[in-house]
């Protein structure tokens, strides 16, 4: 196989990736996770942006990475946002604590 | 020369995420994740995407900094990542798994070449994509929403202690 600078791109999102679901399986720090998303997200942008260049059609690929680059802000906004009021109203962050509290 | 450029910012991107996923303080987990940021937007920038580059370093290396840095600030000391539930090992395990599998179903894409033909992004967002635009706006009302509870007091406890 050679590393032409398409395969270099796919091999890095494959490992950014690979990298972003270790992440999530062993964090349990509510923000790290928010943190972790933001990794996993930044691989599929330039994941999109490839696709749209190997496509020939790279508007698409620009057009849909910026709607994912929103909405990844908006996911990592409401999640600080949630994790904020949790640690206020449960006095921690740790998942499987907060998973097993009530009220 | 354009590969060993792509491989030097793709491997310090997965360096980067890398530390930040073992980073015992978050706060440094955040400055990692700028600098991933900084070196994915130099990539895209490479791709021939200038427009999303300029968003992702603008957003991610900036914006989402902020939010994450300001958060830290207000949770205070519960800012250290305890120790995981799922052994490192079967985690381990099982994303190796899930890369292998990733990688075997693009293979085939490796075999075509980067298309040197592309449209501009204004004609596709504001002609065939306008329901991402729409999309988008919502969005951006739901952020703001979500700012608000970032920033919003402990105004129910505070009512609570009001005279009655």
């Amino acid at each position: 196989m050679t590393f032409t600078p398409l395969n270099i791109i796919l091999l890095g999102v494959i490992a950014l990736l690979g990298v972003g679901f270790y992440g999530l399986l062993i964090t349990r720090n509510l923000i790290k996770v928010v943190l972790v998303l933001q990794i996993l997200i930044k691989a599929v942008v330039l994941a999109l942006i490839l696709a749209g260049k190997m496509s020939g059609n790279l508007g698409l690929g620009q057009s849909s990475a910026a709607t994912v680059i929103v909405a990844d802000t908006i996911v990592a906004v409401v999640g600080l946002a949630l994790g904020v009021q949790v640690r206020r109203r449960f006095g921690t962050l740790d998942l499987p604590k907060i998973s097993t509290l009530r009220g | 020369m354009e590969s060993i450029q792509y491989a030097v910012f793709l491997l310090g991107a997965v360096f980067c995420a890398y530390r930040a996923i073992v980073a015992k303080r978050i706060l440094s987990a955040t400055i990692y994740l700028a600098c991933i940021s900084a070196l994915v937007s130099a990539v895209i920038y490479l791709l021939g995407a200038p427009q999303v580059a300029v968003m992702e370093l603008s957003v991610g290396a900036g914006l989402v900094t902020v939010l994450l840095v300001y958060a830290l600030s207000v949770v205070g000391d519960d800012a250290l990542d305890p120790a995981s539930v799922i052994p490192k090992p079967l985690a381990f395990g099982v994303v190796g798994l899930v890369v292998v599998l990733l990688g075997l179903m693009v293979y085939p894409a490796i075999q075509t070449n980067l298309e040197k033909g592309s449209t501009a992004l204004a004609n596709v967002l504001w002609q065939n994509r306008v329901l991402d635009v729409w999309i988008q706006i919502a969005l951006i009302f739901s952020g703001v929403m979500g700012v608000l509870g970032l920033l919003s007091e402990q105004t129910s406890s505070k009512n609570k202690e009001l005279p009655q």
